[in-house]
């Protein structure tokens, strides 16, 4: 046998320099054009102008553990601030020796979101987890039990309240609104009236109205010399707003259902609640997770208006201490310092979401 | 086969379910109000709306019409009103300039400018919008200098502890002209895009609107300054002792409760931005080229309307959104709608109508909006056989 053809090695031409590696994405991403190379060169001039500045503020001329009358004489950031009232701070008028109840508790909390992240510990046990965790965490913050000191709901302050409040809100929200969703799509028309009322009355008005009905009109409609709780008055309004919103999300994922779906369940002789618990809900609850995350991070960002009825959340401890005489006027640095928490619970809480959606995509 | 017992029939539950819902809220609703009747009556507080007559004898720090402390709360109501109209108006308008930029420089293929723009939105959205609120006030009072070092940026602009000083042009008779030749002009261009529209279906001709529109609304007015001899005098403010006298005043509230209202919103609306511009495919741009469309017509053509389609629901409720943010003004004490009742609250004692009037005041706008809303979708829903 003759081979007919052979491979005749050559040296493989190589892309040209310009458009490979570093400069090849250089000219591809950040000078593709005119317009593009104009706007690079301006940023990265306000960048050169910006940075180095802000990089002297908050980290050369600044002080971090001082009294403070050095940061009067101080240039740069003054984060003495924080580290000198970081227990007022993130624990506000907790007894001081037993902040540790607090911290234990906030541990606790982190590492149950942290399980709870994982899809492969969805069972009926995780819901039992919660349960029990948030009952232990009530008991720690509460005391009165086990030689624990009782410690006055008024005193709770700080970040467990943001958290507790924001948890809180959204476990009870979420059903509720759920619920009302369903009510809001029944053919029964009083029930479906009553729903599309309720759902656009608290969609229509600010947050803020609702917590100045909690705190001076709500104490008004209680029979005389029954008081309640003030943070559950205002966990109500939390509920009531957040659940309005999350009814109206769910409404989109029931109304997305295919009419097959009704009419196979119905078909099989499921009754109404059955077809929604087995068929209806888990589709469409799935099909709106992400503007449900969506609604729950607005519910975290929301509990901060709880300064504006003088509950100590994380804002109002540290408004409490910027009005303290020696530490007035260091804003910037604590503002920065609690927006950590902030943003670290909304940004973990979204690219959840994200990661969520692509998995049940899947 | 026996009968369904009643209990079962579907019909007879449903009238069931509604009356026991009904009675639910009618008993809860009797309960609170002879609940609420009896506590007002025994810790003496009046009721009904005769407090809007009486005098609110508080100042308000800004307003756009007349006010003083002699005035009755009705008065001092329609201040905070209108101070809240006045934030939501400019904050709308600066948001959807702002909101559209970043959104527009999230999808830019420069990878610096991309970054940038969802830095941006990150960290703008997964803040409380309260806590910027206090951030840039805190700012404005502790890290400007006084009135005698004010910081000027521009010519013509102060930056001080008092607030934001403008340079505005001085009063003169043509602005009115230009102003009222604005206003025909919009008519005109209103009437003219019907008539342009009216004739591209009948004869397929197209009307090169956006230039003659621009010419319409631009033109004319400067004509008339122009004409006017352009009146150019500036009323430039000029610091006399310890304060600026001239140009035009905006206070530290309010410049913050602006600045934090548009940072913060806009990081929404340029997602809402993106979304609609990513949602029309590409396929819809090749499309259009290929039929020898040119650049501008593909985009006012086919791109803008059915992007525009996904983008103005989301838009117009962060619009709302930013109405309803606009009442945390409580917080660092600009007086908008909310804070005058807060006030009126506290000074009078009675709770529940000033509340009941912020409800009223905010669902009055959230359905107007969605009375919007709803022509709007139908005036663009998609036609289909």
């Amino acid at each position: 046998m003759q081979t007919i053809s052979k491979t005749i090695e050559t040296e493989g031409l190589k892309p040209p320099v310009a458009s490979v590696g570093v400069i090849g994405w250089v000219r591809g991403n950040l000078f593709s054009g005119p317009l593009s190379s104009f706007l690079t060169v301006v940023t990265l001039l306000l960048m050169v102008k910006a940075i180095p500045p802000l990089v002297k503020w908050a980290f050369i001329d600044s002080v971090w553990y001082t009294p403070s009358e050095v940061c009067k004489t101080c240039v740069g950031a003054c984060w003495s601030i924080v580290t000198q009232n970081l227990r007022f701070i993130l624990f506000g008028f907790y007894p001081y020796e037993s902040h540790w109840r607090p911290l234990l508790s906030l541990i606790l909390f982190v590492i149950l979101i942290l399980y709870s992240s994982h899809r492969s510990h969805w069972k009926k046990s995780l819901f039992y987890l919660w349960i029990l965790t948030l009952l232990v965490i009530g008991l720690l913050m509460k005391g009165g039990l086990f030689g624990l000191t009782g410690v006055e709901t008024t005193k709770w302050s700080g970040l467990p309240i943001t958290l507790l409040l924001s948890v809180f809100t959204m476990a009870i929200a979420y059903p509720l609104g759920v619920i009302i969703a369903l009510c809001r799509r029944s053919k029964l028309p009083i029930i479906k009236g009553l729903s599309i009322v309720y759902i656009e009355v608290i969609r229509g008005v600010p947050l803020i109205s609702l917590l100045f009905m909690s705190a001076v009109m709500f104490p008004l409609f209680m029979p005389e010399g029954m008081t309640v709780d003030k943070l559950i008055r205002a966990s109500v309004a939390l509920i009531m707003f957040t659940s309005a919103y999350i009814a109206e999300v769910v409404r989109g994922g029931l109304q997305g259902m295919s009419k097959g779906q009704y009419e196979a369940a119905e078909s099989i002789g499921l009754n109404y609640f059955q077809t929604m618990r087995l068929v209806i809900l888990p589709q469409a609850l799935k099909m709106v997770i992400p503007p449900t995350v969506g609604i729950l991070v607005a519910a975290f960002k929301d509990t901060s208006l709880l300064v504006i009825i003088a509950i100590y959340d994380l804002l109002k401890t540290t408004q409490t201490v910027l009005s303290d005489p020696p530490w007035m006027g260091y804003s910037a640095e604590v503002y920065i310092f609690i927006s950590i928490f902030y943003f670290a619970g909304c940004f973990s809480l979204s690219s959840f979401s994200r990661k969520l959606e692509k998995e049940l995509q899947r | 086969m026996s009968r369904i017992p009643f209990w079962n029939d579907a019909r007879v539950r449903g009238v069931f379910y509604q009356v026991a819902a009904l009675g639910l809220v009618v008993v809860i609703g009797y309960y609170l109000v002879t609940t609420t009747m009896a506590n007002l009556d025994t810790r003496h507080i009046s009721s009904g709306f005769s407090f809007l007559q009486r005098n609110a004898a508080f100042e308000i720090g800004e307003s756009l019409i007349p006010y003083t402390a002699a005035s009755n709360y009705g008065h001092a109501l329609l201040v905070g009103f209108l101070n809240t109209l006045k934030v939501g108006f400019i904050g709308i308008i600066l948001t959807v300039i702002l909101g559209t930029l970043i959104g527009m420089a999230r999808l830019s293929k420069n990878w610096l400018i991309s970054k940038i723009a969802a830095g941006y939105i990150e960290i703008f959205q997964g803040l409380p919008i309260l806590l910027q609120l206090f951030f840039w006030y805190a700012l404005f009072y502790e890290s400007l200098p006084a009135t005698r070092n004010a910081l000027s940026p521009f010519t013509g602009v102060y930056l001080c502890k008092r607030g934001l000083i403008l340079a505005v042009p001085e009063p003169h008779p043509a602005y009115t002209t230009m102003a009222i030749t604005f206003v025909m002009g919009c008519v005109g261009v209103y009437l003219l895009r019907r008539w342009a529209k009216k004739r591209q279906e009948r004869t397929g001709q197209y009307f090169p609107l956006f230039r003659v529109s621009m010419g319409v609304l631009l033109g004319i007015p400067l004509l008339v300054w122009l004409a006017a001899g352009t009146p150019l005098k500036m009323d430039v403010p000029k610091l006399v002792g310890f304060n600026f006298r001239g140009g035009m005043t905006f206070s530290p509230e309010f410049v913050s409760l602006l600045l934090g209202l548009i940072l913060y919103t806009s990081a929404f609306v340029a997602e809402v931005v993106r979304a609609g511009i990513q949602s029309v495919h590409k396929g819809q741009w090749e499309a259009a080229m290929s039929v020898g469309l040119r650049p501008s017509y593909v985009l006012n053509l086919v791109v803008l309307p059915q992007a525009l389609r996904v983008i103005v629901p989301p838009l117009t409720s962060q619009m709302l959104n930013l109405t309803k943010n606009s009442s945390l003004a409580v917080g660092i004490g600009y007086p908008d709608f909310v804070s005058v009742a807060s006030t009126t609250i506290n000074q009078t004692g009675q709770s529940i109508e000033p509340i009941l009037m912020i409800m009223v005041v905010y669902l009055f706008f959230s359905l107007t909006t969605s009375a919007f809303m709803n022509w709007y979708n139908k005036k663009i829903a998609i036609v289909e056989r």
